[in-house]
């Protein structure tokens, strides 16, 4: 190979890096509580809400589960705007981060809340307590507990998969990598630069997590 | 100036369509037959494979594959090959599946009591008749709930070859919607033959997994 990676060509745009990886960030972090606090809400009428309103949950999550997230993207940022509904690009990406996100921590979620035995409603209904404080400190206490490393995946999952907003020029930290190649032509360097500092943040995310778990699941 | 009906703008789909399923079944079978090589080196207890695998593993799950596709795309031609979309989407799709696969069976292998190993090298199997005779025909059943399962997320990894220019189904969706300028209808039709080839592979899945809960 006669080519030379220069890395150094870099260093010029690191206010470009540095916005795009805080872009990500803050995109993983908002969509990371909206989408949990949809995916409880969801994960909660299909459990314990009327029929019908499980069926819709059940539709939107299977619609979102089935097809690619670049589709729900380009949908969202493309086609929603042909109703009326007119989005810039960086709330789109949110949109359909927390929608995507929404629809896997439901499922997630859901199977948390199956898990709990139907012994400890019924003990904490005989004990008075309302149908809220039983979702709240019982069933969904115990739910968490369990599928916490699943959801935990799933965070590090859309994180990666958020990637994709770049497409529709959300500036994230795959925009500042394009944009820089548009520039300096050292695709290479620039995307296995990027590369590595994605694998960086799943790690860091991962460690954040688990750091978090324990903090939340302290001892009982 | 051209005008796309309804059934014309389906029909260009479709066919686009047949360009999503056969990369999909590529990066499948390819990326099986790596994810077993690796599965092989993953479990073999010789400290290097191991650790190269490792690796190997925590890249390609922990980069997006978007980034992939763009080092395979660009990274080959630093060698002064030509490249085509068809080939960097190919190679990137295969290794990012190998990844989660060899990580998929290797939870099933380790789910094989360890009775089983010690058993079968007390019979002086060597690992690879272990492997083979022993461990893999047990794994197997347990593995091909959440190996159906991954199928789905190669099918929706396919739509990302679409932007290094591999013409697939949401590729064929952009040009369609820059043609006709029906962004909700184009984007919905091509939503919806993504549902309808994933949704029976998850539905199935999931029956394979509830068949397996009641067996044990």
């Amino acid at each position: 190979m006669s080519y030379k990676l220069q890395f150094a060509e870099l260093l010029p745009y690191w206010n470009v890096l540095l916005y795009g990886l805080v872009f990500t960030i803050v995109l993983t972090i908002v969509s990371t509580v909206a989408g949990v606090a949809v995916g409880t809400a969801g994960a909660a009428a299909r459990t314990f809400g009327p029929t019908w309103l499980g069926r819709i949950v059940a539709v939107y999550v299977e619609l979102i589960r089935n097809t690619p997230f670049i589709v729900q993207l380009f949908f969202i940022f493309f086609g929603l705007p042909a109703l009326g509904l007119k989005l810039s690009e960086t709330t789109a990406a949110f949109l359909a981060m927390v929608i995507n996100l929404g629809a896997y921590s439901t499922e997630i979620i859901r199977a948390g809340i199956e898990a709990v035995p139907k012994g400890h409603i019924e003990a904490g209904l005989s004990l008075a307590m309302t149908k809220w404080e039983v979702l709240r400190h019982i069933v969904l206490n115990q739910a968490f507990r369990k599928i916490y490393p699943a959801l935990s995946s799933q965070i590090i999952i859309v994180m990666l998969g958020s990637a994709v907003v770049s497409q529709i020029s959300a500036e994230d930290l795959t925009y500042a990598a394009n944009y820089i190649a548009s520039r300096n032509f050292r695709n290479f360097e620039v995307y296995l630069f990027v590369a590595l500092a994605y694998l960086v943040l799943a790690m860091l995310t991962r460690s954040a997590l688990r750091a978090l778990g324990r903090v939340i699941f302290k001892a009982r | 100036m051209l005008q796309f009906s309804f059934w014309d703008i389906l029909s260009n789909l479709l066919v686009a369509t047949q360009w999503t399923i056969v990369l999909s079944l590529i990066a499948f079978f390819c990326g099986g037959i790596v994810g077993l090589v690796l599965l092989f080196m993953r479990t073999s207890r010789i400290a290097p494979l191991e650790w190269f695998t490792k690796i190997y593993i925590e890249f390609f799950q922990g980069t997006p594959l978007l980034m992939q596709l763009f080092l395979f795309f660009f990274g080959i031609a630093l060698f002064g090959v030509e490249v085509s979309p068809w080939a960097a989407a190919t190679l990137a799709l295969t290794f990012w599946t190998s990844a989660f696969l060899t990580e998929i069976w290797r939870g099933c292998v380790e789910s094989i009591p360890k009775g089983q190993w010690e058993a079968s090298s007390s019979l002086a199997l060597s690992y690879i008749e272990q492997m083979r005779y022993v461990i893999l025909p047990q794994a197997s059943r347990i593995a091909v709930a959440p190996t159906v399962g991954f199928s789905v997320q190669v099918i929706k990894g396919t739509a990302l070859a679409s932007i290094i220019g591999f013409v697939e189904l949401t590729k064929a969706g952009t040009m369609l919607n820059n043609a006709t300028f029906r962004p909700f209808l184009v984007y919905s039709l091509v939503a919806l033959i993504y549902f309808c080839l994933c949704f029976p592979l998850s539905w199935w899945a999931k029956k394979i997994e509830g068949r397996l809960n009641v067996a044990r």
